[in-house]
């Protein structure tokens, strides 16, 4: 299990949407009741919030950046480390759960080496558990980016995380022979 | 709406109706065949939208003009995605389980052939001598439907479809009532809150009505944080507007001038539809400033509550709105009293709201028509878990768990046994058997040890563990807890410690006890709701399953071999064949290691006891076995490494 607490490095993306941010706050009153519909639009542009952000938030509504820290751990929406790539949601509703959802849990968890909440540090993989879905009747369910899988079990695990291998190395090949394709071409 | 003279209400909203009834009228009327898409959550996740293009695809590809309707949830998550076809010479037919292949199939042999495929048919949406009828089937026929009767009708993105068919005209008819009267109708209907603790609607409308100050607020609460729950999801993703109607119905009521909807922004697809749902009803003039051209006036927006469990509860609700943590307050003062910024707040939930269109629309005896007379109306529950049709369902107050559980959702699949059900979520309780013929309302339910919370129902067959249920709901409101009050931060924490070391199986003699202490205290010493009810999972299962908890403490046994330190796996090797490895490539921790005569063992310190090996083994062998407590399996040597 590898430490988490480390900062992640803002990605040049993540500081270009960060200066974006600062721009929209305007759009926003500076009172307190703005906090959460804040912190949800920064959260949509970056998917996560990353201390240089919570600094611009506080001091649009001139509060201490560690009250909006309190504000925004009391929620579980927020997340302070950026999702991966490959965002795996294992639901562990009352229906998953009662199906194993926890064991599919732990499956991930082993094969990535990374507990739920975390992300891999090459940023490909995150984990996270998330409540009732919506599809009980498929459960133990898992959501991977926007698709869902039901009946996932845990010898599904491996075959899906391998698919994702898989069309990454074939991108990595398709990419490095495009870009000496290019230098060919020069 | 550009009107020269000013038109009554009524006339406005008798034009409004006129529009949308022609454009249905026009739907209804298009020549060739139709389709309706079950578009929710549960659908899509099904792959609805897969089946919607590759419909598409091929209608476009044979040159076939049809219409393509988008809907709601049905209510039949088991059978999902759903399609209803109208081809010209047939009864409307509802296909179940339409994949992408199903619904190509369906245009080439239905829509070219004229053969509508009866295997893949549930049944027929109108009575014919051709086809079963839905309604011939206990899944639809013991359903009534009040709240969630336009669900997978209308397109919830279509604020005209919700008109034609009704919507809106109880709205008209309120703004042309007194507010007195309104409050009076919802009285005697005797409509009761569906979020959990049926308050009567009535009584805290007229609280707030009586409070004073002008300006009020009326807060649709959708924040649903059962974490086995969908309902409240489901009915604004299939028919948002008769939730805003019913909210423009309270704000009227009591005067409020502001709406919100609190929705948890976890739900984006019911975020979508209900601000689309808010926009379409400010362009027609049925909300925002003077609507249908009168005097009243209700402005709604949206707020997307952030995930946290204990913000369902009502102060705690408005704090998270005002920009804070949410944690829940002392009451009094009530919200109707002092609300959010102060103001005199009524908060009702989703599946309350949307009863009362009906209720203005055909009057309180009506409504006390269906269910009981202490809880009138009906319930809508979530069944999942271990039924033959799960999904959403509508019944009037009254209905036995059995009925809903056997009749509508046809029992307990695999001929397994029934053990037990868990309704209301962390804060309601496990029910066994014996109270199968428990009537599902407000009252009978508390006095079971359960509650109506939420309504979400687990039913859970012989193969759950009522220890490993209780702990799991523990380890929920433990997290969830805000930590305001010590009983509930360390007494959940507490009572989560004891059970977790129960399915360790290191639970003590004392612990039982303990529990029950613990549970009393917790409950007695908690501000709100989610502490007091926290102890609930535990009390009922404790009361009602009390031998599960003995055979974890005394004996370290699991009976349904759940927990999963206190069972193992291991495999028979007189059933075992011999070469045979379907259980070796399925196992995530290679575990499974090929004794001296080629059969198979378990490596017992490396299994993760998933379970894979049980289905992987091919039935006519059958040899993987799971028992409790672990010592009872059998020690299989692993053959020493071979150097090669
Ligand atoms: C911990 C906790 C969670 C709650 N969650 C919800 C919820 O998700 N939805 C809801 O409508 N009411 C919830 N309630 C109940 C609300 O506090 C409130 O009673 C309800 O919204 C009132 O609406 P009603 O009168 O229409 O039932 C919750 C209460 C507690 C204590
Ligand atoms: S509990 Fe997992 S989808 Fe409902």
């Amino acid at each position: 299990m590898h430490e988490q607490s480390k900062e992640f490095e803002l990605t040049a993306e993540e500081a270009a949407a960060l200066d974006e941010i600062a721009g929209a706050l305007g759009r926003f009153g500076q009172e307190r009741g703005n906090l959460i519909p804040i912190l949800q639009m920064v959260q949509e542009r970056l998917s996560y919030l990353p201390p240089r952000a919570i600094e611009l938030v506080a001091s649009h509504l001139g509060m201490a950046p560690c009250e909006v820290y309190g504000v925004a751990t009391f929620y579980n929406q927020f997340r302070f480390h950026p999702p991966g790539r490959y965002r795996i949601k294992v639901c562990l509703g009352t229906a998953c759960h009662v199906k194993g959802g926890d064991i599919i849990l732990e499956n991930f968890e082993r094969k990535l080496g990374i507990r739920d909440g975390e992300t891999t540090p090459d940023r490909e993989f995150s984990i996270e558990r998330v409540a009732c879905v919506g599809c009980c009747a498929l459960a133990p369910v898992t959501v991977i980016n926007e698709t869902v899988h039901g009946h996932t079990a845990p010898s599904k695990v491996e075959g899906l995380l391998l698919g994702f291998q898989i069309e990454r190395e074939r991108k990595e090949r398709e990419d490095k022979k495009h870009a000496d394709g290019e230098s060919q071409d020069h | 709406m550009p009107t020269g003279n000013p038109k009554t209400i009524d006339q406005a909203f008798k034009d409004l109706r006129e529009e949308a009834r022609t454009r249905w009228e026009e739907l209804r009327q298009t020549p060739g065949p139709k389709f309706r898409l079950g578009l929710a959550t549960c659908g899509i996740a099904s792959g609805a939208l897969n089946t919607k293009v590759a419909l598409e695809e091929t209608l476009a590809e044979r040159g076939i003009m049809a219409q393509i309707r988008t809907v709601g949830c049905m209510g039949h998550c088991y059978a999902e995605p759903l399609l209803v076809v109208e081809n010209p010479g047939f009864p409307p037919l509802l296909y179940h389980q339409v994949s992408p292949g199903k619904a190509k199939m369906i245009v080439r042999s239905f829509l070219e052939g004229g053969d509508p495929l009866f295997e893949h048919v549930l049944g027929a949406m109108e009575e014919n001598d051709m086809i079963p009828w839905i309604m011939d089937f206990p899944r639809f026929s013991n359903e009534v439907r009040v709240i969630t009767a336009l669900c997978g009708v209308v397109d919830p993105e279509e604020i005209s479809d919700y008109i034609a068919l009704g919507g809106y005209a109880a709205l008209a008819r309120a703004l042309e009532s007194e507010p007195e009267d309104l409050i009076r109708a919802v009285e005697e209907a005797g409509l009761r809150g569906r979020g959990g603790a049926g308050f009567p609607t009535g009584k805290k409308w007229r609280l707030c009505a009586q409070a004073a100050g002008k300006r009020k607020v009326v807060i649709c609460n959708a924040d649903e944080g059962d974490p086995g729950a969908y309902m409240d999801r489901t009915l604004l993703e299939s028919n948002p507007h008769q939730v805003l109607e019913g909210m423009a119905i309270c704000a009227r009521a009591v005067g409020a001038r502001r709406g919100i909807v609190y929705v948890r922004a976890e739900y984006p697809l019911a975020v979508r539809l209900i601000t689309t749902a808010v926009q379409q009803a400010e362009k027609l003039g049925l909300l925002g400033e003077s609507i249908l051209g009168g005097d009243f006036s209700f402005h709604v927006q949206v707020f997307r509550g952030s995930g946290a469990f204990v913000c369902g509860e009502e102060t705690a609700l408005l704090r998270s709105i005002e920009g804070k943590r949410g944690m829940p307050r002392h009451r009094p003062p009530f919200p109707v009293q002092e609300g959010l910024e102060g103001l005199p707040t009524v908060i009702n939930n989703v599946k309350t709201l949307a009863s009362v269109p009906p209720i203005v629309e055909k009057g309180p005896k009506w409504f006390r028509g269906v269910g009981t007379p202490r809880s009138p109306g009906t319930a809508v529950f979530s069944v999942v878990g271990d039924v033959v049709h799960p999904g959403l369902v509508e019944i009037p107050m009254g209905t036995t768990l059995r009925s809903l559980i056997f009749d509508v959702c046809g029992g307990i699949p695999r001929r397994k046994s029934f053990k037990a059900v868990q309704i209301g979520g962390p804060s309601g309780g496990c029910l066994p058997e014996d109270f199968l013929d428990t009537p599902i309302d407000f009252d009978s339910l508390v006095e079971a040890g359960a509650m109506m919370g939420s309504g979400g129902m687990v039913v859970m067959d012989e193969d759950a563990c009522m220890v490993d249920v209780a702990r799991y709901f523990l380890d929920f409101t433990q997290k969830e807890s805000c930590g305001k009050c010590t009983f509930c931060r360390i007494g959940t924490r507490q009572i989560l410690e004891i059970l977790e070391r129960m399915t360790r199986g290191e639970g003590r003699e004392e612990d039982l006890g303990l529990l029950e202490t613990l549970a009393d205290v917790v409950r007695r010493g908690s501000l709100c709701g989610l502490g007091k009810t926290a102890p609930n999972p535990v009390l009922t299962s404790l009361r009602y399953f009390r031998e599960e908890y003995e055979a974890h403490v005394r004996e370290k046994r699991c009976p349904s071999g759940t927990c999963r330190a206190l069972t193992a796996f291991y495999i028979d090797l007189d059933l075992c064949a011999r070469g045979c490895d379907a259980c070796v490539g399925c196992c995530p921790v290679e575990a499974i290691f090929t004794t001296l005569n080629r059969k198979k063992g378990i490596d017992q310190t490396l299994c993760v006891k998933c379970g894979e090996c049980v289905a992987a083994c091919p039935e006519e062998y059958n040899a993987v076995k799971k028992v409790s407590p672990p010592h009872l399996a059998p020690i299989v040597e692993r053959p020493p490494v071979q150097e090669t």
